[in-house]
């Protein structure tokens, strides 16, 4: 079963350990600015808002890669940058209709999230189940549930 | 590890930045944030020093955890000679500034002189430099933020700030991060307005690393569990904030109300945490939505609205939007003190106090008590310039707070803080406080372990430094009677110690709610070199606390200004559970100083300073 990363915005508190866990899964340190997860913050409106890559199926930056450095994970399908053979050429990072892939000057390659081999640390960190990996193909029930709740109950759905 | 292990020293006479290595052997005895830069403070002023002069210092400080995964590890300090009080002043504030301090590998911040022209700070990692900041002296803390993000093209950047108050020389001018986090105790944006400093804006991206990575992990993930599963921490601190307590402090007895004459407060239940959720004639509420500071995983923060049609608002859209809501004390002083029980009201002071750098702790206490004296008469019309300071008038309450924090007409009277004013106007008895800083939302009639709290506090009078009212009221860790004086001084002491050493992690003092030392000694311990046992923080919490006492005393003040007003001591309270009641403080302080191993003056004797490397 192919899993993805599901955001439910209204119950992210804006906290940041996502990124905190990111950073120290991938680089071995707490630094957020090397999480490949961000958190928006709407302060005017109270909002937060996480948000990484989508795992395309025909992914854009693999497409735009000159070097072939973006492959796929088999098992997880998660579109994985090879650093041996990135360039840094940043053309990825103009082709991502999303902006979730990244230069990271200190290594000179790019960055996204590679769903830490089907174990996201992001998921395991979030303390209000804001961020949770289901599968791929269930990430609109919950939604389509709620819709379906207010079907003929003389409620007039509301998005 | 853990440890940045460098401190940028900035000189604003010179307008230098030079970073040296953090004294490591301070560092294992005071740990971090509020005990290193105490510790710092101590061996770099003379106590006598007058606040806002060039020879008082500022330091920003990170503890070993801030930047960390562990949860409320976002946290730094201000710590300075107050110029609200005259003692060691140790402001700490949430949000993400602390985080990105300790991120561009700095520890601390040292802040000296006093610059010949408006500056801020500006740090990209290694590289910082003071840059003129003409174009943002007279801004509020939200023009200035977004200014200099603006600026530099750089949205990421962390900005702490004053707003006009601290510019004016508002004594109780506080500094504040993430548009509504704040340093809001003891006038520390006053002294950092005095040294010409605007802002300190910072981006770092170099990361924290901890001893032993996976073990933290480990210790982490444990103490996250306990946050969660914890009541107050898990569900109640989320849902209501520390407004879950204004109807609880209301129905024991110790909710002070028109300046302490009153211990209840009938319009309590209109600006409670059960207020903010409440739907309004126009269908919104109050409140919006929780929300976290850096790592923490308990996301007390309120975030609220002002209904639209309310009329501090409705002219005014600038204010229509979603900002810091109120927290306990906000709501009490602003509202609960002055008999106020206008939520819209007190919430768009709040706004005020965040946009401009005001604690508003001091400034609703200090406007209860000159709604006291104009009641009396002491205080004219003449005097406020036409404002009718009557208890309960939620009109005057935000046209004093907006003239407090630009320095005019009567808030510049305000601006005094409580114990200035009142003694200006013939009547000191009237300052709610001690060492100068006002009270905060608990009356010591009801709940008898805080009077002796506020008495012994070295930032003068507050509750962040031994919150007794967790054991006296919540029962955590264990309850006691609040009406009780046995076993308060070592209570007292206790909470003392351990709030001592948690602020010098870099945490938040609300985990411990849930946590104890046992919960947080193993998190520090992963982190950095050293042991740090239980034993290790208690004892590490008591060298602090006598440390800031040793400034306390070298700064000129004695035993007796350990001590509370006299409402608190000879009126009793008149309603509720405390009816009758005054705090006994005379039945807990010997026994606290014998505890503390102090003589009965309240120094510390030279064994027990001796016993803790002080000397």
């Amino acid at each position: 079963m192919q899993k993805s990363l599901h955001i439910i915005p209204e119950k992210c508190t804006g906290c940041t350990q996502c990124e905190i866990a990111c950073s120290m899964q991938h680089d071995g340190i707490f630094s957020p600015s090397k999480s490949r997860i961000r958190v928006f913050k709407f302060h005017d409106e109270g909002r937060f808002v996480p948000y990484t890559c989508t795992q395309c199926s025909e992914a854009w930056c693999q497409r735009a890669c000159p070097t072939g450095a973006i492959g796929i994970n088999g098992e997880t399908g998660a579109k994985v940058v090879s650093d041996t053979v990135c360039v840094g050429c940043k053309v990825c990072t103009i082709a991502c209709p999303f902006g979730t892939i990244n230069y990271v000057a200190d290594s000179g390659k790019v960055a996204k999230c590679d769903l830490c081999d089907g174990d996201p640390a992001c998921v395991k960190a979030c303390p209000t189940g804001a961020i949770v990996f289901i599968d791929a193909q269930n990430t609109g029930f919950e939604r389509m549930r709620s819709w379906a709740a207010k079907t003929d109950s003389g409620t007039p759905a509301k998005a | 590890m853990a440890w940045a292990r460098k401190l940028l020293r900035v000189n604003l006479t010179t307008g230098t930045c030079t970073t040296e290595p953090l004294n490591m052997d301070w560092a294992k005895l005071y740990l971090g944030s509020r005990g290193l830069a105490a510790k710092y403070l101590v061996e770099e002023i003379d106590p006598k020093v007058d606040p806002l002069s060039p020879e008082n210092k500022m330091i920003m400080a990170t503890g070993p955890l801030t930047g960390t995964a562990a949860s409320t590890a976002g946290r730094y300090t201000v710590t300075t000679k107050g110029e609200l009080t005259g003692v060691i002043a140790c402001s700490n504030s949430g949000g993400f500034f602390g985080n990105e301090l300790k991120n561009a590998g700095l520890d601390m911040i040292i802040f000296e002189g006093k610059s010949p022209k408006p500056v801020y700070l500006l740090i990209q990692n290694e590289q910082a430099a003071l840059i003129d900041a003409d174009e943002f002296w007279g801004c509020s803390v939200w023009d200035t933020e977004e200014g200099i993000k603006a600026k530099h093209q750089d949205p990421f950047i962390r900005v702490a700030s004053i707003g006009k108050a601290g510019e004016v020389g508002c004594k109780f001018a506080g500094i504040v991060n993430d548009m509504d986090r704040a340093a809001g105790r003891s006038g520390v944006g006053a002294v950092m307005g005095s040294k010409n400093l605007k802002a300190v804006a910072i981006r770092g991206t170099r990361g924290v690393r901890v001893n032993n990575p996976a073990q933290f992990i480990e210790a982490v993930n444990n103490g996250k569990r306990v946050l969660a599963e914890n009541p107050v921490t898990g569900e109640g601190l989320p849902t209501y904030g520390t407004q879950v307590l204004m109807n609880v402090i209301n129905e024991i007895g110790a909710l002070p109300t028109h300046n302490h004459r009153d211990v209840q407060f009938v319009g309590a239940s209109d600006i409670s945490g059960e207020a903010m959720h409440a739907v309004r004639k126009d269908g919104t509420k109050n409140l919006v939505s929780n929300a976290a500071c850096f790592g923490c995983t308990i996301a007390c923060q309120r975030v609220s609205k002002i209904e639209r049609s309310h009329f501090t608002v409705k002219d005014r859209p600038q204010y229509q939007i979603a900002s810091g809501g109120l927290e306990y004390e906000n709501a009490w002083a602003l509202g609960a003190d002055a008999g106020i029980n206008d939520l819209e009201a007190i919430t768009f002071a709040n706004f005020i106090c965040n946009e401009q750098g005001l604690d508003p702790i001091t400034l609703g206490a200090t406007i209860a008590a000159a709604m006291e004296m104009f009641e009396e008469g002491v205080i004219t019309l003449e005097d406020t310039g036409g404002i009718d300071l009557r208890f309960g008038n939620a009109e005057a309450l935000v046209q004093i707070t907006e003239l407090t924090a630009k320095g005019e007409g009567f808030g510049r009277e305000i601006g005094l803080g409580s114990k200035r004013l009142c003694e200006k106007y013939g009547r000191g008895e009237l300052h709610m406080g001690v060492k100068g800083q006002e009270f905060p939302a608990y009356d010591s009639r009801g709940i008898q372990g805080m009077g002796l709290t506020y008495a012994t506090s070295n930032r003068g009078a507050c509750h962040l430094r031994s919150y007794t009212v967790a054991s006296e009221v919540l029962g955590i860790p264990e309850k006691t009677d609040p009406l009780v004086t046995e076993g308060k001084a070592g209570l007292v002491k206790a909470f003392q110690d351990a709030t001592a050493a948690v602020d010098a992690c870099g945490l938040c003092i609300f985990t411990t709610f849930a946590w104890t030392l046992e919960d947080i000694a193993p998190q520090v311990d992963a982190a950095c070199e050293g042991d740090w046992s239980v034993d290790a923080m208690l004892e590490l919490g008591e060298r602090i606390w006598n440390m800031e006492r040793q400034f306390n005393l070298a700064a000129g003040f004695t035993g007796k200004d350990d001590t509370l007003p006299k409402r608190i001591l000879k009126d009793a309270a008149k309603t509720g559970p405390a009816k009758g009641r005054v705090n006994e403080l005379g039945k807990m302080l010997p026994e606290y100083y014998e505890l503390r191993g102090w003589n009965a003056e309240g120094q510390p004797t030279s064994e027990t300073l001796q016993r803790l490397g002080l000397i």
